[in-house]
């Protein structure tokens, strides 16, 4: 039986937990509001919130000195061609720990979640040789192929949490009617797997866009992406919060509206077999 | 008639694929300030007299840049070919072979009008190894309005207990002023760019001529007593995580009354659409003690050309281009002389135009007074005023500066940062095998 929740309960925890979402967004928030300040407001003590003379000078600053519809181009081909790539390997691997698990399928999860304990910087000069003799430095074929292989632990993780509370009689049964692997896979399991698949696929393109190592490391002008737009921005000597505030937002724009319009799959996927 | 329009249709593709053949694209790896930015802008000029040279720009924040030539160019990747190094960088690559040595850019360059305290940064062996674009050293910029205010005259070159005293009259810590802003934010180019140089004038250095650590000296527990001291009473709240940004905003704000920074920062503070102090600012010499030697340092951002290249010439022909006393005229023509990049050139101060911009005296008259091979009171196997210039420095220099940034914010005393910087030298410095 479901416990009563008194309304005055109900409304201190609704406030709490606009409170904690206020304060999670507020970064965001301020980071916006200083994009239309101009540089003496950015930095002016106390600041102010609302009441200050706006601004979109940062913003045709921004769009005079750097192509950002290339940037954002590249970020688009890597978060998604990573995710993609992703994917096609992550499923069948999932697949075969959650329905035909091994002596060590559980060792081998951790192993794989264990190299994301790894300092990427440990395997910079390793990574960035083999994509120099392969000729692929500054190419989205290597930052694609790099950012899938560093997620693909957590796609692998997420979808294998998915796929465990998928029902083993149901493809049994496909299989007891003929069907393939492969067909077991593409037509039974993956339809059912949809809104974990769905999930993990945002998330992922959410880790991707703003991965800032690898895409700073292994890129100069061709593949650079939208991280290598802010960075371009960023000053220890000269005060350039305003402009730096501009391109952060334009930066984080598209995968925050991307965000706020998959928010209910994101959120469903996530929480996906959290209560029984 | 068919004969000729196939000719002529023949030598204009035999045209068009040896135009496209020989248009050349270089890379330029840059910091992002407003010297670099602005060059970006007045780039047009280079690419009008060089055609066939394509620029493609590639701009990064300090220390981004910083790792990604080091790794560029350590593993000779060839990403870029003209790179922004400062005077800690060239001295070290071109020992190592990684720099295209520059004696042989065009007689007109005139190589012989750069400052001799920059030159002698760039140059390894009598080979000139990277083009300064801007130098600068450090200086005292100072409230104009609050030091008369407190009764109190600021001398040309001043010495350490002067500005004690006037940072501690100045204070008004009701009305949020500071009496002076100094960093704090740990790291080699912060904290301990400043603090190096300050214990230069104060008779320390890193090491002694057999590289043994010398953070045990009375004049290193002088110079961070002092620091600390002045600081407590004088400086702003937070002051352990205040780089050259936060006194900038805190200095063009109103807040400090002294600020001993980068010359470079005379630009900012006295421009008044970012600056609401802008008609009040002084400036003055670095610091001394009376020990011969000044507590300001020198830099240059220049541009060097990675020797993996395979486009060293057109490199050579930007890099020349960037540097030159045309391109100052450039910059002078189109923004003003207050925005030409300073501390590079003599015939820049023999300019009696340039002489008008109100810093312009002072900042060479800094960079003059530093000398990098000879940088401290005692002498040292090193060179380099406000860094040691070897591999090791970085590493080093950060996690000392995180021991004395502890001293400043009261969590650590000034005794145990110091012998800690102590061991964690003498430890890094045996690990790396010296004395070599």
């Amino acid at each position: 039986m479901a416990r009563a929740v008194s309304t005055k309960r109900k409304l201190w925890f609704t406030g709490l937990a606009w409170l904690i979402g206020l304060v999670i967004f507020f970064p965001i928030l301020w980071t916006v509001l200083t994009s239309f300040k101009t540089e003496a407001e950015a930095i002016a003590s106390p600041p102010s919130f609302l009441g200050f003379e706006w601004t979109l000078e940062n913003y045709a600053t921004v769009m005079e000195r750097s192509n950002y519809f290339r940037f954002f181009m590249n970020s688009v081909i890597i978060a998604v061609g990573s995710t993609a790539l992703g994917l096609l390997v992550a499923v069948p691997a999932a697949w075969s720990m959650a329905f035909v698990p091994g002596k060590r399928t559980k060792d081998l999860l951790m192993w794989m979640l264990s190299t994301k304990m790894l300092p990427p910087v440990g395997v910079l000069i390793p990574i960035y040789l083999i994509s120099r003799n392969f000729g692929l430095l500054d190419s989205r074929a290597a930052l694609v192929v790099v950012l899938m292989l560093i997620n693909l632990p957590i796609i692998i993780w997420m979808l294998y949490t998915y796929f465990k509370e998928i029902p083993g009689e149901i493809l049994e049964a496909a299989r007891m009617d003929g069907a393939s692997l492969r067909s077991e896979i593409i037509y039974v399991l993956t339809p059912m797997a949809v809104p974990g698949i769905a999930s993990t696929m945002l998330l992922n393109i959410i880790l991707a866009w703003n991965e800032a190592f690898w895409t700073l490391n292994l890129t100069t002008v061709n593949a650079a992406p939208l991280t290598a737009f802010i960075a371009s921005y960023s000053s220890p000597e000269g005060l350039f919060y305003a402009k730096l505030s501009a391109a952060s937002t334009m930066a984080i724009a598209p995968i925050l509206i991307m965000g706020w319009f998959s928010q209910k799959q994101l959120v469903r996927g996530l929480t996906f077999g959290a209560v029984k | 008639m068919t004969l000729k329009v196939s000719t002529l249709m023949g030598a204009c593709a035999i045209a068009a694929i040896s135009s496209g053949a020989m248009a050349e694209s270089i890379t330029i790896a840059t910091v992002n300030n407003g010297d670099m930015i602005r060059m970006q802008g007045l780039a047009a000029d280079f690419t009008a007299k060089h055609p066939d040279i394509e620029l493609e720009w590639v701009t990064l924040e300090e220390n981004i840049l910083r790792q990604r030539v080091t790794t560029d160019i350590a593993t000779k990747g060839g990403q870029y070919d003209v790179m922004t190094i400062g005077t800690y960088e060239v001295p070290i690559w071109a020992n190592q072979g990684w720099l295209v040595g520059l004696n042989d850019l065009p007689a007109d360059y005139d190589a012989d009008d750069i400052l001799p305290a920059i030159r002698g940064g760039l140059t390894v062996d009598g080979e000139l190894y990277a083009a300064p674009f801007y130098g600068e050293s450090s200086m005292v910029m100072y409230r104009t309005d609050l030091i008369e205010a407190a009764g109190l005259t600021m001398p040309d070159a001043p010495t350490w207990e002067f500005i004690g005293e006037a940072a501690r009259a100045m204070t008004d810590k009701d009305n949020e002023v500071y009496g002076i802003c100094l960093r704090g934010k740990a790291g080699w180019g912060e904290n301990m760019a400043f603090l190096t140089a300050t214990a230069n004038s104060f008779g320390a250095r890193w090491f002694d001529m057999d590289w043994k650590p010398q953070f045990d000296s009375d004049a290193w527990a002088n110079t961070l007593n002092f620091y600390v001291g002045l600081m407590n009473d004088a400086g702003p709240p937070g002051a352990s995580s205040n780089g050259f940004n936060e006194n900038l905003a805190l200095f063009q704000t109103g807040k400090c009354g002294m600020w001993i920074d980068a010359t470079v920062a005379a630009s900012f503070v006295t421009n008044p659409e970012d600056s609401t102090v802008a008609d009040k600012v002084g400036f003055a010499l670095a610091p001394d003690n009376g020990l011969g030697k000044r507590g300001n340092w020198l830099w240059a951002w220049s541009l060097g050309i990675p020797a993996g290249t395979q486009k060293a010439e057109a490199a050579k022909a930007f890099v020349a281009w960037a540097t030159s006393k045309e391109y100052l005229a450039l910059v002078a023509e189109n923004e003003g002389w207050a925005n030409v990049p300073p501390g590079t050139r003599s015939s820049l101060y023999a300019n009696p135009e340039y002489a008008k911009v109100p810093f312009a005296k002072m900042t060479l008259d800094s960079i003059n007074s530093a000398d990098p091979t000879n940088p401290t009171v005692d002498p040292v196997p090193y060179v380099g005023v406000q860094f040691v210039a070897i591999p090791e420095f970085q590493g080093i220099a950060t996690a000392v500066g995180q021991q004395f940034s502890a001293a400043l914010a009261g969590t650590t005393s000034v005794e145990n940062a110091l012998a800690a910087a102590q061991a964690l030298t003498t430890r890094e410095m045996a690990k790396a095998g010296y004395p070599k």
